[in-house]
């Protein structure tokens, strides 16, 4: 069974969010880095950069393919994880724990109830296959 | 209108690596294994201890009779009068105007008999260039009855040895034997795609599950691992090899692609000779290098490469290099800026990230050549 954990928020493009206050932090799934494999690189917005929900912010790469991440919500980027660009092997070992990407200061708390929950997410990569 | 989809083609061993946990991808119009485990893990294995490779979807064309030698001369650049029975050539099949129709390997299997392994994207394109009236020899598509399976790695010899029939230390890098490897006759090729010492085993498709079976169980002391298409791909990479639609096509010829050496125009004439002697003649402008990526960034086919902001060129293939740690990548730049050391930039979304050019092969071949 897929590991989708029940607190956080999803979106159709595999990336999870998790409200901490009036902030959200931000990072891929395990189904996402899974279907990547081995991530080598990810590039990250700097710290102060405003972000839209369902824009890329960033860019991550495995050894066969570039992938764009979006941002499930709108806001300012207030903290990055620094440790990426080093070990980016986090990614896979760890999606929704060392390997999250941005916290985001949202602008518009109300796109929260957009996203998926776990359930939905759960069903929508079992649909894909898994 | 809409297409119709073709269905991916399948090799003997499809179910094999999907119950072996295999991520499947379409490549070439098959359906293959792209990993299992993951590829930094499957590529470690093949450069530590030994990897088993499914490329049943290379194809095969034997051609046999009177008009054999004659038909291989005029179709590759290489000279297969070389060829003792019992080796095997690396060669390539060029169109009039230079431009390379396929790479390919060519197997000397008796007098007048053999065998060239092509690209499984090409086998339909191939067969068609091969057989196109008055070209001479008899021809035959052996592709859907031949299975084919690549063992590489440090473990290999061993490996293979204990389960064939014969004496395969004795056979030499780009030789090959025919005998039984766990009882399913193989041509045993000591030949691979890796850089790492090696064996390609062609066994009749019916019994390559067999042998499959057999070279994973022996081998599970040595480690070894089933290797999929994305770590073939990094092997490949480290070694500066070639592959056909991304660093060589028809629009690129043997001398930019650094593939001068297996064109032979003193052995007489050959599709693509008179073309390929001119741009000799003239000096080709621009060349197939590898180069380091200073920083980790990761230069994919088709992005550009750049001097000072212009563009000079184009990365062919690029990836992270397990082995090394460092992104690596092949492109055509301009002929000036090809020596080892010269200073480029790739443009990778809008940015430009430097790079330099390599010496290559990247790592050093473990090929058993003497």
């Amino acid at each position: 069974m897929a590991n989708v954990p029940g607190e956080l928020r999803y979106t159709k493009e595999h990336e999870w969010a998790k409200l901490e206050g009036d902030k959200a932090r931000v990072g891929i799934t395990a189904f996402a880095q899974e279907q990547l494999g081995d991530v080598v690189f990810v590039e990250l917005p700097k710290v102060g950069a405003k972000i839209t929900a369902m824009k890329t912010f960033g860019v991550v790469e495995s050894v066969k393919a570039v992938s764009d991440l979006f941002a499930p919500l709108s806001g300012e980027v207030v903290e990055i994880n620094a440790e990426l660009p080093k070990k980016p092997e986090v990614v896979n070992a760890d999606p929704y724990g060392q390997g999250w990407m941005i916290v985001i200061k949202l602008s518009n708390a109300k796109e929260w109830d957009g996203l998926m929950p776990a359930g939905d997410y759960g069903k929508l990569i079992a649909a894909a296959g898994h | 209108m809409t297409d119709t989809p073709v269905p991916l083609k399948r090799t003997p061993l499809r179910d094999v690596h999907a119950a072996a946990g295999a991520k499947m991808v379409p490549f070439g119009g098959w359906d293959m294994p792209v990993q299992y485990t993951g590829i930094i893990e499957e590529h470690r294995c093949v450069r530590s201890a030994v990897g088993l490779f499914d490329i049943s979807h290379m194809g095969e064309f034997e051609v046999r009779g009177p008009g054999a030698l004659a038909a291989v001369q005029t179709l590759t650049t290489n000279d297969a009068s070389t060829l003792a029975i019992g080796q095997v050539q690396y060669s390539l099949l060029c169109y009039p105007e230079g431009g390379i129709v396929d790479d390919l390997t060519l197997y000397r299997l008796a007098e007048d008999h053999y065998m060239l392994t092509v690209n499984a994207s090409n086998i339909d394109k191939d067969w068609a260039w091969v057989t196109e009236g008055g070209r001479g020899g008899g021809w035959t598509n052996v592709s859907a009855e031949t299975g084919l399976l690549a063992v590489q790695g440090p473990k290999a010899e061993a490996l293979v040895q204990r389960l064939a029939d014969r004496d395969v230390t004795r056979v030499l890098y780009y030789q090959f034997a025919q005998g039984a490897v766990a009882g399913v006759p193989c041509l045993i090729s000591r030949t691979g795609y890796t850089g790492e010492d090696g064996f390609e085993l062609y066994a009749p498709a019916a019994q390559l599950e067999t042998l499959w079976h057999a070279l994973m169980g022996a081998g599970k002391g040595d480690g070894i691992q089933p290797i999929g298409l994305g770590a073939r791909d990094t092997l490949r990479l480290e070694m500066k090899f070639a592959l056909y639609g991304n660093d060589i096509d028809e629009t690129t010829n043997p001398l930019e692609a650094g593939l001068g050496w297996v064109v032979k125009p003193a052995k007489g004439e050959f599709i693509g000779r008179a073309a390929i002697e001119a741009m000799r003649a003239a000096g080709v402008t621009r060349k197939l290098v590898g180069f380091e990526m200073a920083e980790r960034a990761v230069a994919r086919h088709g992005y550009r490469l750049l001097k000072a902001g212009d563009p000079v060129g184009v990365v062919t293939s690029g990836s992270f290099s397990p082995s090394l740690e460092r992104c690596i990548g092949m492109g055509y730049v301009r002929a000036d800026l090809a020596p080892v050391g010269a200073e480029l930039d790739v443009d990778i979304r809008g940015q430009a990230h430097r790079a330099r050019v390599a010496k290559t092969p990247f790592v050093p071949s473990h090929a058993k050549k003497t």
